[in-house]
């Protein structure tokens, strides 16, 4: 990772940094294994440079955008916390843009409803693409509606901490959606495709009823295997750690609420 | 079929003990480790997942007894106690953690996960089931229920089936690890339907070449 520079950007956070080693080696990063530990220990392999993301789909300029240019976008640092669905939670200083500047440039057309978002494959560098038994079908996929991937808070993230994001964190861009569990922010992305219909995701692929493509964090509704009104800050409390209550879209209520008027997230979870 | 060179018998009761206490050593490990930071930045889950897998490890090495014996001409029928309440011990630890760490004690979320979430009730169903074959694990329970201590101890088989049925649920994907943990349980338990043939089959050669 190499040192980074932003502006300060508008969402602020009154709350505590998760500490930036508990940041970089908790991970959930399955092309590395499965463990919490294994993105950090086993993405030493993986280049992250050069890069490139395709912009496609119904667009009217659809276009290749190479890591250099992305990272000559306006970066803003932006502290959001982070919700993972298996019930903990970080507060981490991104720097990233959001992804509306990147979408405006490709100018969406009318029929474009979602976007969805695609990890890259390489088995040579991520062991976890490779070997008998592997956890997900490859590429990981994700998709927004689009006024989800238009909403502000919604970035593309190319560093934390004020540097660029280590392979561990979905070097070297990544997707952060605040108030959505952790899944839905997709790493190392080298697809971003305009669609017409809502397009598949891969935890809702491997399981329906666990994970749907909505995935707001909604501490009234449960995972089917664990509640989700309280969460465990990663890096405090060591062997008494106190379980805070989850906040409904983690906090961003007065900002994405409206997106959602009239949908009961019961059903759209 | 060769033997392993026998314990001496003044230390075959010490063997037992000393069984019991490296059996310990995992969780008083882990233990030093969650409260030093050597276990990560979640230490509460990883130290109650850790004692799950050793509860497996225990319980499935008691399985592994008779077995050992009947195709390996192993005896270690002195150490099949240790293991099995050793399991036990762990089951136990590892509902400790969850209930008075992981979910602080909140017994009403303790309950809720009970009822509805089916991979914690079949985990529960485990821990209560292990009960009676705990109490029972003594010489003075083994001569009072006789032939029952037999019948009752083959739960046993339903409590691995449901501890790995637990271990897999809990998992988000199937890996390598729990693949592993399934292949050796089903192997005991599909070992247990053959076994009744099988001896019958080593005797009737026995009796042929005698």
């Amino acid at each position: 990772a190499a040192p980074l520079q932003a502006m300060p950007g508008p969402y602020k956070l009154d709350e505590k940094l998760t500490p930036k080693d508990a940041v970089t080696s908790y991970n959930n990063f399955y092309e590395f294994g499965v463990g919490k530990s294994d993105p950090a220990q086993n993405s030493g392999d993986f280049k992250p440079t050069p890069w490139a993301v395709s912009v496609e789909g119904l667009v009217n300029k659809p276009k290749t955008f190479g890591l250099e240019e992305l990272l000559k976008m306006p970066l803003e640092e932006r502290t959001y916390r982070m919700r993972c669905v298996e019930g903990w939670s970080m507060v981490i200083p991104w720097i990233g843009f959001p992804l509306k500047a990147l979408l405006d440039q490709v100018e969406p057309q009318g029929s474009a409803k979602y976007v969805s978002f695609e990890t890259v494959v390489r088995p040579s560098e991520m062991p976890g693409q490779s070997g008998f038994f592997q956890p997900l079908p490859w590429p990981y996929v994700e998709g927004l509606r689009l006024d989800e991937a238009n909403h502000p808070l919604t970035i593309l993230a190319v560093g934390l901490y004020g540097e660029t994001l280590p392979n561990q964190n979905g070097a070297p861009i990544r997707l952060v959606v605040p108030w959505k569990y952790g899944f839905k922010g997709i790493k190392s992305i080298v697809k971003i495709k305009l669609v017409e219909k809502q397009p598949e995701t891969t935890w809702k692929n491997s399981n329906a009823r666990e994970y749907g493509f909505y995935s707001n964090v909604n501490p009234a509704v449960d995972h089917p295997r664990w509640s989700q009104a309280t969460e465990q800050r990663i890096g405090e409390g060591g062997l008494f750690p106190e379980r805070r209550p989850t906040l409904p879209f983690n906090g961003y209520a007065d900002e994405v609420a409206s997106l959602y008027a009239g949908m009961d997230l019961k059903v759209n979870y | 079929m060769p033997a392993l060179p026998a314990l001496p018998k003044r230390l075959q009761g010490p063997s037992v003990w000393a069984l019991y206490v490296i059996g310990l050593i995992p969780a008083a490990w882990y233990f030093y480790q969650a409260a030093t930071g050597g276990l990560g930045f979640n230490p509460v889950k990883t130290f109650e997942h850790l004692l799950g897998i050793w509860a497996l490890r225990f319980l499935i090495a008691a399985l592994l007894i008779t077995p050992l014996r009947d195709l390996a001409g192993i005896n270690w029928f002195r150490y099949r106690r240790a293991l099995g309440l050793l399991g036990f011990y762990y089951v136990l630890m590892h509902f400790g953690v969850y209930a008075l760490l992981d979910l602080r004690l909140n017994l009403g979320a303790v309950w809720a996960d009970i009822v509805r979430r089916p991979y914690i009730t079949i985990g529960m169903l485990c821990l209560v089931l292990l009960i009676p074959l705990a109490l029972t694990s003594n010489n003075w329970s083994i001569k009072r229920l006789g032939s029952r201590w037999g019948s009752l101890h083959k739960l046993s088989y339903l409590i691995i089936a449901g501890g790995i049925l637990h271990f897999i649920l809990a998992r988000k994907s199937m890996t390598l690890e729990p693949v592993i943990y399934l292949s050796l349980v089903t192997a005991l338990l599909v070992y247990r339907l053959i076994r009744p043939k099988l001896l019958d089959w080593k005797r009737a050669r026995r009796v042929r070449f005698n």
